[in-house]
């Protein structure tokens, strides 16, 4: 007799952490817009500071809405638990600081979004916390830059701006050799598009602002644990598996067993350094996560036409996606992202830096701002704007060239995403000097 | 803590604190396959009321060495065992589940050292499926996703938990995926066999409280009638909306239900 399925990702999206409310009989997830909850008595109070029953005290702390979105986050991705944050930076933040303190290492993929290099590689050092910035499309790469004093191996699903697909099982098998976990941002694939903690990761990290929110209306982080790293085996942890003093000894590993690290990165961490998310953010991103798969099918399916569009134009030089001939990771892609790489990619323009800013400044459906993971299609010229302090030959260390663009698909029709992008070539031709 | 039981190394949780003999004793006893983290808010509760709370890991369990006992008799047994070693007289036990059927059998066998039982998630006969077992036997991860499904209520299938931010459903599933092979088999089995619950209840002399979920799929209420007629003057809490995991699915209801009888 085989065991009964579990709910499918698409009745998960809709479904999972939400009960009809209790004394209202709403169907959707009120926005619970209260700081505090009242205490029946005060045994009741004592009780639920000192985690003896289950219930909200302050909303820096938990919410009864972020609750419904975490549990949600953390059904679809496969782990035990989430915490919801002010923003995907948040989130990040929340797990180093929940793992490590000065004096410790990070091994990261160098192909980092800006905002998560920047927290690495210049603020975190000033707080004694060094990253080594690795290839990350070269596992061995990763294990050489392990240290002794090595707290953490981090990459992106999908490396920025490059598109490189990251090798999870082999990474996860040079993390775990050396007792340290995989945490991955899987920002841009959502669990739509991959389940990395099926593939060994053992930390997640979304900015909820992008894909999984999906219409560019709120600010928000999702860390998720999945509860299958050992931090005691590991012995390098003491945060997890030694007394904590901040909370009466409490260890986690002891009292919570699989959820110790998304524990106490509530209760220390969400409590301490106190970025947590709104309620109505909580809200507006379960709003996207209900249609999830439907969008991101279509984000899918609209990236291949215009990728498959662009391939055909003479004035782009190359498109980098991963499902494309010609890019890198096309077989890993394959194998890891079978439904698809997302809506996020870059082409290069012929004619340089003007031809860049011609083309984007002629886009009118094309929304040019910096952001990704939108319903509305969104595009922006690196050389000009997040990069534009950068000369040709450091932008060309990065991958980025001066008529790099890079895309996020929404989910107009394709047709007229089309249009677009012609008149913008239109306008990048005439720029370049070319006659189109 | 750890102590030394028939030359085993096994754990105690004691909310880091030391056995106090001048205050009462509760003994919590999770079921198949878990571990103490089952009981961590109650155990923490009762704690700070005032009792020395030992949230066990049965043998070959959690944090506790050894292998896992065949018989629900042998498991009783044990627990008087680590009664012994702290130099406890009398406790009043909290099982769950498998965890239930060594409460009772303490009680039943035992009667002068157990002043209380509370029986979460129980019956008796307990009766496993073949499917479960066989499963499990194999080390399947089918008997882990059996269990997990079928122990939660329909409505917590999609989670809902009061515990801010812990999918219920995945922490489950990771407990059980910690255990050790065989180790599921072990207590199923010891589950399936015991099967002199009902004669051992009318023994009990002890207060005695059944918490039971109103949704449960695995023990149900129904079946429970036998060993609710088989105890003397039992208190008989179901629980609305709760399935088997009750630990998990109502947690505050289940704390307010064990003050009847702790």
């Amino acid at each position: 007799m085989a065991a009964p399925d579990y709910p499918g990702l698409d009745t998960l999206a809709l479904h999972a952490g939400a009960q009809p409310d209790p004394s209202t009989g709403a169907r959707a997830t009120p926005i619970y817009q209260s700081a505090s909850f009242c205490f029946p008595d005060s045994d009741y109070a004592a009780s639920l500071f000192n985690i003896e029953r289950a219930g909200h005290v302050y909303s820096r702390l938990s919410n009864p809405t972020n609750a419904v979105l975490e549990e949600r986050i953390a059904a679809l991705e496969g782990g035990v638990g989430a915490i919801a944050t002010a923003s995907g930076q948040a989130a990040l933040h929340l797990a180093i600081i929940t793992l490590m303190g000065a004096g410790s290492h990070i091994v990261a993929s160098a192909a980092l979004y800006g905002g998560s290099h920047n927290l690495l590689g210049y603020t975190l050092p000033r707080f004694g916390i060094e990253t080594t910035f690795v290839d990350p499309r070269d596992p061995q790469a990763f294990a050489d830059a392990i240290q002794d004093n090595t707290r953490l191996v981090f990459g992106e699903t999908l490396g920025n701006p490059s598109l490189d697909v990251l090798n999870i099982p082999a990474i996860a098998e040079v993390a775990h050799a050396a007792g340290l976990p995989l945490m991955v941002d899987s920002t841009t694939t959502t669990p739509y598009l991959m389940k990395p903690f099926e593939l060994g990761a053992d930390i997640i990290q979304h900015s909820a602002t992008k894909f999984l929110s999906g219409h560019g209306i709120v600010i928000g982080g999702l860390l998720v644990d999945s509860g299958q790293f050992d931090w005691e085996a590991s012995g390098k942890f003491p945060t997890l598996s030694e007394p904590y003093e901040g909370f009466h000894n409490l260890i986690f590993t002891e009292e919570f067993g699989p959820a110790a690290m998304i524990q106490r990165a509530r209760k220390e961490g969400l409590r301490d350094f106190g970025a947590c998310m709104a309620p109505t953010s909580a809200f507006h991103i379960l709003q996207g996560i209900e249609t999830l798969s439907v969008r991101m099918s279509r984000h899918v399916d609209n990236t291949r036409a215009i990728t498959s569009f662009l391939l055909e134009q003479e004035q782009v030089t190359r498109v980098g996606y991963p499902e494309l001939d010609g890019h890198p990771d096309q077989a890993l892609a394959k194998e890891l992202l079978p439904n698809g790489c997302g809506a996020v990619f870059s082409f290069d323009l012929a004619g340089g830096r003007e031809a860049g800013i011609a083309f984007v400044d002629a886009l009118s459906v094309f929304s040019h701002l910096a952001n990704i993971g939108d319903a509305k299609s969104l595009v922006i010229h690196p050389a000009s704007t997040t990069h534009h302090r950068m000369d040709a030959a450091a932008l060309a260390a990065g991958g980025i060239g001066e008529g790099t663009i890079r895309l996020s698909i929404g989910l107009e029709d394709p047709k007229d995403l089309i249009a677009d992008l012609k008149q913008g070539l239109r306008a990048a031709g005439k720029a370049a000097g070319g006659s189109r | 803590m750890r102590i030394q039981v028939n030359g085993e190394t096994v754990y105690c949780y004691t909310n880091s604190r030391d056995i106090d003999h001048d205050k009462p004793s509760i003994v919590f006893v999770h079921g198949s396959g878990m571990d103490h983290t089952v009981w961590t808010l109650a155990s923490r509760h009762f704690a700070r009321h005032g009792n020395n709370v030992i949230s066990i890991d049965l043998p070959g369990h959690g944090r506790s060495g050894g292998k896992p006992l065949a018989t629900v008799e042998d498991m009783s047994s044990w627990v008087m065992s680590v009664l012994d070693t702290l130099e406890i007289s009398e406790a009043a036990l909290v099982g769950h589940s498998l965890g239930s059927l060594i409460a009772l059998e303490c009680a039943a066998s035992h009667s002068d050292r157990v002043r209380a039982i509370a029986l979460v998630g129980t019956t008796s006969p307990m009766p496993v499926s073949d499917a479960i077992l066989n499963a499990a036997e194999a080390d399947d991860h089918a008997a882990f996703d059996m269990l997990t499904q079928w122990g939660f209520s329909k409505r917590h299938q999609f989670g809902g938990n009061r515990n801010s931010g812990i999918w219920m459903i995945g922490n489950t599933l990771r407990l059980y995926e910690r255990s050790g092979p065989g180790v599921l088999f072990h207590d199923m089995r010891a589950c399936n066999e015991y099967t002199s619950g009902t004669d051992q209840a009318s023994k009990v002399a002890c207060p005695a409280l059944l918490i039971l979920g109103a949704e449960d799929r695995l023990t149900p209420v129904r079946s429970t009638r036998a060993l609710q007629e088989a105890i003397p003057s039992p208190l008989v809490e179901v629980l609305s909306g709760a399935g088997h995991t009750i630990m998990v699915e109502a947690p505050n209801a289940m704390l307010d239900a064990l003050h009847k009888v702790l």
